[in-house]
């Protein structure tokens, strides 16, 4: 069987100023996989993903979707047509209540088309679909933490509530920029048959991590970058041993 | 919940009872300009605390609100009745199409793009010599009888009071409060936060469309004065003191205002000094405003009660 190609980048540059954040990066994404883009800090990886969803714009360079340009269109209709990011600096809407958060994605254009996460758009009102997604994504739905304001909660919960928010929009591929960093390694242990779960709903997940360890049991491909360069690509095994992946990461003792 | 309710009907029937209570002909009047401040206020709070932009648009939208009405009624003979519903809808419609080049502008920048539409207009009109020039449009009707005059605008500001309060607790008022909480999160969620904008923009501006309209019924006259400054001014100050993110809060705001700027016209020049230093004095001691203040006081009281 061979796998489709949902999302292809094509030769991406961008710079800020004189910093060249990002020099002709080229990749694909297959349908269902998880893709996972690691990279030492400041290689460009949140910028990659910031010209994907269109959130800046590039200064050449294509990114095709199923097959569709999609290259500089607004962010709002790139996640219209179902791609979907977090944020690496957590975006909730601080004044509302969590399961509030996400009445906001589910009244969105593409939520009232399809129905939003499992079709329960549809059904119900939104208040308890948001809190089905929450439950589903791991906040205990009989206890006081759905309800508590965003700005109250912990990075944990936030991290979650980021990608509820993705999921509210019934997506077919969702970004991740660093759902890891910053949990304990209990909470990523709970994270990661999340993601494993998404993955069997026929999600496609692109992630970004400088976890490397929990990034490599779950990737199916992993590419790196290095100072906005391509540097390989390959299965985690393949990336693992490659002499320069190591030399890039020298210094930092996460792998 | 009957400790929730009798504010409210407190409220009600307080605006209500307004044209009995009042003795004066001239109060009567200052107190249906006040009507025109609360609805400018109450637009003003809505785009400030739920959408995030801070108009100063107040004598763009009375200015357009009245010289449409004006044209309407002089031209065409069309009744305050029709008037004032076209006015409201195509001059928020007209406001909103002007200040759509600058939704993307935040905070202060939108505030000083909204308040030189005013001015832009008003020297448009003076210099060209149209819609009457500095004389302005005279001869507009007036309202058929006191009682329609009062109780519309009365009707009005408590439809566009308890209708905001709704709105912003509907999921649609959600997605307003997600732009102002944090627009990136809202575009990621594929939601056009221009489209919002506009939209919230769109009943800001057609609020005080309809306070112009009425304006000119009112006097019987458009003019450049109608874009004058306070109706800028005055709806932040009221939303100040009556307790911004409220809707209720600006509405008092206002009841106290512009009496007090009546009141100090006995004092001559100095009124301005005087309604500053009231101004700030409220501002240092009660910064949160009347009615969150009020709020927090009340729900105290009524659980001392229960006790
Ligand atoms: N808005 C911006 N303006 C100027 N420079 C920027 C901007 N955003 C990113 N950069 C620069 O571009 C380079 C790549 O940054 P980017 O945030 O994409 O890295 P990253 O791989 O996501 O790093 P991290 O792992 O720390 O999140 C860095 O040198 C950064 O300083
Ligand atoms: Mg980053």
């Amino acid at each position: 069987m061979n796998p489709k190609i949902i999302l292809q980048v094509e030769k991406v540059s961008k710079a800020f100023g004189g910093v060249q954040a990002l020099a002709n990066v080229s990749f694909e994404v297959f349908e269902g996989e998880i893709f996972g883009i690691i990279g030492p800090n400041g290689s460009g990886k949140t910028t990659l993903i910031n010209c994907v969803t269109g959130f800046i714009k590039m200064d050449s360079g294509k990114v095709f979707y199923r097959d569709k340009d999609i290259s500089g269109r607004a962010p709002h209709k790139i996640a219209d047509l179902g791609i979907t990011r977090t944020f690496q600096v957590m975006r909730p809407y601080y004044t509302l209540p969590a399961y509030k958060n996400l009445i906001v994605p589910l009244f969105s254009p593409r939520a009232r088309r399809t129905g939003g996460w499992r079709g329960g758009g549809r059904l119900g009102d939104r208040d308890t679909v948001g809190i089905d997604i929450l439950e589903e994504i791991g906040f205990e739905r009989d206890s006081f933490v759905p309800y508590k304001l965003a700005s109250t909660l912990p990075t944990g919960y936030l991290k979650r509530l980021e990608l509820a928010r993705c999921l509210a929009l019934r997506p077919e591929v969702i970004i991740c920029d660093e759902v890891f960093s910053g949990l304990s390694m209990s909470e990523i242990a709970s994270m990661v048959p999340l993601i494993e779960r998404l993955q069997m709903d026929g999600i496609t997940l692109v992630m970004i991590e400088h976890r490397l360890r929990e990034l490599f049991r779950v990737a199916n491909r992993v590419m790196v970058l290095n100072f906005g360069e391509k540097l390989t690509e390959g299965t985690p095994e393949e990336v693992m041993e490659d002499e320069r992946v190591r030399e890039a990461y020298i210094g930092s003792a996460e792998i | 919940m009957g400790y929730l309710l009798v504010p409210r009907l407190a409220l009600i029937m307080g605006l209500l009872l307004l044209p009995f209570i009042i003795p004066s002909l001239y109060w009567q009047r200052v107190i249906f300009i006040v009507f025109i401040y609360a609805l400018l206020s109450l637009g003003f709070d809505f785009l400030a605390h739920f959408v995030g932009l801070v108009s100063l648009g107040g004598g763009f939208f009375i200015g357009v609100g009245a010289y449409l009405a004006a044209i309407l009624n002089t031209s065409l003979g069309l009744p305050p009745a029709v008037t004032i519903p076209i006015a409201t809808i195509i001059g928020g419609a007209i406001c909103t199409l002007l200040l759509l080049p600058c939704l993307p502008l935040r905070g202060i920048y939108f505030a000083i793009v909204t308040l030189m539409y005013p001015l832009v207009l008003m020297r448009i009109i003076e210099a060209l010599n149209i819609l009457g020039g500095t004389d302005g449009i005279v001869g507009v009707a007036s309202f058929q009888s006191r009682w329609i005059e009062q109780y519309f605008i009365i009707a009005m500001v408590l439809i566009s009071l308890f209708g905001l309060r709704r709105l912003v607790n509907e999921d649609m008022g959600l997605v307003f409060r997600g732009v102002k909480d944090n627009d990136q999160a809202v575009k990621a969620s594929g939601i056009s936060i221009t489209f919002y904008k506009s939209v919230a923009v769109f009943i800001t501006s057609a609020l005080g469309c309809l306070g112009g309209a009425y304006l000119a019924h009112f006097y019987m006259w458009a003019g450049i004065s109608q874009f004058a400054l306070d109706f800028s001014i005055i709806p932040i100050a009221a939303t100040v003191i009556g307790g911004g993110g409220t809707l209720v809060g600006p509405l008092l705001g206002t009841f106290i205002l512009v009496p007090i700027s009546e009141l100090l016209r006995a004092v001559g020049t100095l009124r301005i000094v005087f309604y500053a230093l009231i101004l700030t004095a409220f501002i240092v001691f009660r910064s949160e405003g009347i009615m969150v203040y009020g709020q927090r006081k009340y729900h105290q009281f009524e659980r001392w009660v229960k006790v």
